[in-house]
């Protein structure tokens, strides 16, 4: 029983890696950029749901929504006026660094708002526990809203991608921004809505996460979203599916390398399943190896 | 394209200027605070001439809750000595600086607070930083005393000594505690494997419990980077029916702890040690979770003694929060301070080396009534010798535990 727990357990942290590493692994694609002040996004997201519920009394789905939209224009606002500028730089070596330096922003703005010390985050889930087997096997409602939250946002993008218009240009600069410009699409626009798309994302994973684990300080965003990362490259960066399987996997494998290994050792055995993956595949799990043409 | 280049430069330099300007603040404010004692005291008529003592700890930070209880309750004992006439009549002057719980920072403090002229160091509050700073104070040969760091390694120098309990004393005197007193039979220990404090307690806990009536079922650590996810140790500890669960690490992860562990339908009684208090202070904690939770704690806010009682009303009045032991510990580490300095008759015009050369000797010759203990006594090596006191939350509440 306790096996089922594990796996349900690493299942649902998976799924928060799965659903961050989302917002990397889109924005890499796109614009071939890490945007390290991704998991920063979410520390913000926490705490625009946690100052809304808390001081202005909004209901939680409404502070949800509140986060997304506000999330959402951070993002935007973020590419447009700190990366937008730097893309096109001789050195790609600019953007990570601004991507790094906004992440700092990030951060200290929100110790300069909101304090260092860590708050309680009031898990915004409604859904109770799920018993089953007696008593033996408890699913927390978080889980399961995680999950379903996961399965959902995957299948939603997947479709966007695959059938709408936007997703098809999406599609189209991923591959080659130049000829996609050449064909009439708003290769800009498109950047800007792939940061949208990946911050009201970030807003989703700061919400499940800080309602599964409970605590939010401004520091809360930068180990998750490091492990999401590794998630991404794990699954194959740029690859959507890649970074569920890259997800999940590495959740259950931290999960279970804590339970039946050793619990010291849980970050360890992750990483190092992360190498001997690199090792094999360096492109990652779904990764793609794109002959470069001469 | 040059306008862009120019208002990326203008970008960078203003992220760069936040990252800064947010440093600034911070020792900004601490400078201030110990600018403002010295305005007072040199008005109160000692001029240059007065006691130097400097104070490090987390100020902001995850441990900010430590840091801000010492620098508080040592700013009251200092002006309550002050007010008193100070200590052989010279005024104290205390600065009290911000380490963020970081080991690196922590050096950077004492290292400016030695350019300020420092007769004494109260500090540091917690632990790592705590060993840090005592490798290098000991080539200076600046007495410090450490009102809350407990591994071993803190007064592992003759110039260094501690208020509270060490590490190893905590994990033996809770093992003794539990085994004694029957809470249970079946035990599991979670543990912070990348801290020492942490990892300190529970390897003299496991120790002691082979003498003790009950049994070690799970032993699960985890990581600074692993800190959120507890499902997996709990689950074990679950799974090994364990009836008590010890937690020796800080309180924000322990809310953590109590959290899932209501979520997973778990209620063992959960047993942890100095570094719990604080957890009905973390923002939005529900304290219901707390209740029956028990920790080892030198200092009861709600005791009816009458020093601690001043002390609690003295705490309110001046910060408007009820004390905890950090606070406790760092008012009863002035004192000391203060007795060790009058028994070895050190003048503030002799060199920091000399002082600390006298205050050594002094320290063990001396024995204060402090809020954390009566007839506190040290030891040659570093380490306080007093009575060990369990306390349990009720209804949200501080209770002692007989």
């Amino acid at each position: 029983m306790s096996f089922i727990s594990y796996l349900i357990n690493g299942i649902s942290l998976g799924s928060v890696y799965a659903i961050i590493a989302l917002g990397y692994t889109m924005v890499y694609g796109i614009a071939k950029m890490l945007n390290f002040a991704h998991g920063d996004v979410i520390m913000v997201g926490a705490y625009v749901v946690m100052t809304a519920i808390a001081s202005a009394g909004m209901s939680p789905l409404a502070a949800v929504l509140l986060s997304i939209v506000f999330c959402t224009v951070l993002g935007v606002v973020i590419e447009s006026v700190a990366y937008r500028p730097l893309l096109n730089a001789s050195s790609s070596l600019a953007v990570l660094i601004t991507a790094i330096g906004v992440s700092y922003l990030l951060q200290n703005l929100a110790l300069l708002i909101f304090g260092a010390n860590t708050k309680s985050f009031a898990s915004v889930v409604p859904v109770p526990a799920l018993i089953l087997a007696g008593g033996s096997l408890t699913i927390a409602g978080e889980t399961i809203v995680t999950i379903i939250s996961c399965v959902i946002i995957m299948i939603g993008l997947t479709l966007f991608i695959k059938r709408s218009k936007a997703g098809q240009a999406m599609l189209a600069v991923s591959e080659d921004k130049g000829a996609a410009q050449l064909m009439g699409i708003n290769v800009n626009g498109t950047i800007a809505l792939t940061f949208a798309i990946g911050s009201a994302l970030a807003a989703v994973a700061g919400v499940l996460l800080c309602s599964a684990y409970p605590s939010l300080s401004p520091y809360t965003g930068a180990m998750p979203g490091i492990k999401a990362f590794v998630a991404a490259v794990f699954g194959g960066i740029g690859s959507i599916p890649g970074a569920l399987i890259g997800g999940i996997l590495l959740g259950v494998i931290e999960i279970f390398g804590k339970a039946y290994i050793s619990s010291q050792m849980a970050d360890a055995i992750v990483f190092g399943v992360l190498i001997v993956v690199l090792i094999v595949k360096p492109t990652g799990i779904l990764g793609k190896n794109i002959q470069e043409k001469v | 394209m040059k306008m862009k280049k120019a208002l990326s430069a203008i970008l960078v330099a203003a992220m760069t200027m936040s990252m800064l300007a947010g440093c600034g603040g911070g020792s900004d404010s601490t400078s201030d605070s110990g600018s403002s004692e010295a305005a007072e005291s040199s008005e109160s008529g000692s001029g240059g001439d007065v006691f130097k003592i400097g104070g490090i700890g987390p100020v902001t930070g995850a441990a900010a809750v430590y840091g801000v209880a010492v620098k508080n309750g040592s700013e009251l004992a200092v002006k309550e000595i002050n007010e008193a006439g100070g200590i052989n009549g010279v005024q104290i002057e205390m600065d009290y600086q911000d380490d963020e719980h970081d080991a690196e920072k922590a050096v950077n403090a004492y290292n400016s607070l030695k350019d300020w002229g420092m007769h004494a160091l109260l500090g540091t509050v917690t632990s790592a930083p705590c060993v840090a700073v005592g490798e290098v104070s000991k080539d200076d040969n600046i007495f410090m005393l450490t009102p809350s760091g407990t591994a071993v390694e803190c007064v592992q120098y003759d110039n260094a000594f501690r208020v509270c309990f060490s590490d190893p004393m905590q994990g033996l005197e809770s093992a003794k505690y539990i085994g004694e007193n029957g809470l249970a039979t079946k035990v599991a220990a979670i543990y912070d494997s990348s801290d020492v404090y942490s990892t300190g307690i529970y390897e003299a806990f496991v120790k002691e419990a082979e003498n003790q009536d009950f049994e070690v079922v799970a032993a699960e650590a985890f990581t600074a980077e692993a800190k959120t996810d507890f499902s997996v140790q709990l689950q074990k500890a679950k799974d090994a029916g364990a009836e008590l669960v010890f937690l020796p690490f800080y309180y924000t992860e322990a809310s953590l702890v109590l959290k899932q562990a209501a979520g997973m339908n778990y209620n063992p009684i959960f047993f942890g040690c100095d570094g719990m208090d604080g957890i009905l202070a973390v923002e939005g904690f529900d304290v219901d979770l707390a209740n029956n939770l028990m920790f080892m704690s030198p200092f009861t806010p709600t005791s009816e003694d009458e020093m601690i009682q001043k002390f609690v009303t003295d705490y309110k009045e001046a910060y408007g929060d009820t004390p905890n032991q950090f606070a406790a510990d760092a008012y009863d580490g002035i004192y000391a301070i203060k007795a060790a300095m009058e028994e070895a008759d050190v003048t503030p015009d002799m060199s920091p080396s000399d002082i600390c050369d006298a205050m050594k000797e002094a320290m063990v010759n001396i024995t204060i009534d402090g809020v954390t203990a009566k007839e506190l006594t040290w030891e040659a090596s570093g380490e306080p010798s007093k009575a060990p006191m369990v306390v349990k939350i009720e209804d949200g509440d501080y209770a002692v535990v007989e």
